[in-house]
């Protein structure tokens, strides 16, 4: 049975009252001081790299694989789902956010196989913000590019 | 007998021989805790993985059922059992050991009311002495199947439902027992547009409420 539109807007504005719901200032506050103090450690390890001889490119690389190889690790240990439930966004947005949801689908689906666990599964969640991500990348490559063709823009393409 | 508009009111006894249930540790630290007749600490029931776990609750229920009862396998006519995986494999699995003729159930949270529906018609038409009823879930199988892999870190809304770890066997017969099924209605699909998936009981309470009493 489908209810008609009125019954849905009462039964609608009902459950609005009565969910609770997570106080989004709190929250805010929690992933800008979570998601600021993995900035932070991440600005220190490229200060510290880049002060003992590495390029600004070489040691901007390896914090990224350090900050990639804890959340990997975290969240083999299983410890990255309660940060992320004290931290979210400010953790989820980082890099961090990242790799943990590429290795989290890897562990869950390893039991099915190499290929049609890990293989196919492990970029369920990743997935459209990788496919995204290129399809938008490349749109802006293509406004750029015409941008430039038609004199708007100057100066060398890249 | 017919009753009413959609319900079947039973001229023959139908009854609950024995009941039977297994849960996990949250649900056994719960409310209803000391109700189980099993708590299991282990979310893997000492299997190789979720699925495994959720089919060897079934059994487990299955055969506490049967303990209770003091009958025997052979006596059973039917299987009726479903759960929340596809290909219902839990059940498939589970219950294989038991090699009897399986009736696979879906019906989601409504399982073991859609077994209980089905299975005391059956015993009411005297088409057989005994039927199993069988259903289970498991948070880590549901997590996997419906949501999220359990190591992916996210923020689970307050009203988000926390699918059950536990399974549950009814063994119906047409005489003594613990308690009688007189009758049943079966419920409709209920849909007041609730399209918060993770909400399901502000998607479900409508139907508890039309169907009502």
């Amino acid at each position: 049975m489908k209810a008609t539109k009125e019954e849905e807007k009462a039964y609608g504005d009902y459950i609005k009252k009565v969910t609770p719901i997570h106080n989004t200032a709190f929250n805010v506050l929690r992933a800008f001081v979570s998601g600021g103090l993995i900035c932070l450690v991440g600005e220190f390890l490229n200060e510290l790299l880049a002060g003992q001889g590495l390029s600004q490119e070489v040691a901007g690389a390896w914090t990224q694989i350090i900050l990639i190889g804890t959340s990997v690790l975290l969240t083999g240990l299983n410890l990255f789902p309660e940060i992320a439930k004290f931290a979210g966004a400010g953790v989820l947005v980082p890099i961090t956010g990242f790799a943990n949801s590429v290795v989290a689908p890897a562990i869950e689906y390893k039991k099915e196989g190499q290929v049609f666990g890990i293989g196919v599964k492990i970029f369920t969640i990743s997935g459209p913000v990788i496919l995204y991500g290129v399809v938008v990348s490349w749109l802006l490559g293509v406004i750029y590019y015409i941008l430039h063709l038609t004199g708007i823009l100057s100066g060398g393409m890249g | 007998m017919k009753q009413g508009k959609y319900s079947q009111k039973f001229e023959n006894t139908v009854s609950i021989v024995s009941a039977a249930s297994v849960a996990g540790k949250k649900e056994g630290d719960g409310p209803l805790g000391k109700l189980f007749d099993r708590v299991e600490e282990d979310p893997q029931f000492g299997q190789d993985n979720w699925e495994a776990a959720e089919s060897q609750m079934q059994k487990m229920a299955a055969d506490i059922a049967l303990e209770k009862a003091g009958i025997s396998r052979g006596q059973i006519r039917y299987l009726l059992g479903g759960d929340l995986l596809g290909q219902n494999i839990a059940t498939s699995f589970g219950l294989m050991e038991l090699d009897l003729p399986v009736f696979g159930l879906y019906g989601a949270c409504s399982t073991m009311g859609e077994s209980l529906n089905l299975g005391s018609m059956l015993m009411d038409g005297r088409m057989a002495d005994y039927l199993l009823c069988v259903t289970s879930s498991h948070f880590a199988t549901a997590e996997k199947q419906f949501r999220f892999p359990l190591e992916y870190g996210n923020q689970r809304p307050l009203s988000a439902t926390w699918t059950v770890t536990g399974a549950a066997a009814v063994l119906l017969g047409n005489q003594g027992g613990i308690a009688r099924i007189a009758g049943v209605t079966p419920g409709k699909i209920v849909d007041f547009g609730v399209r918060d998936s993770m909400n399901m009981g502000a998607a479900m309470a409508p139907a508890d409420d039309i169907i009502g009493p």
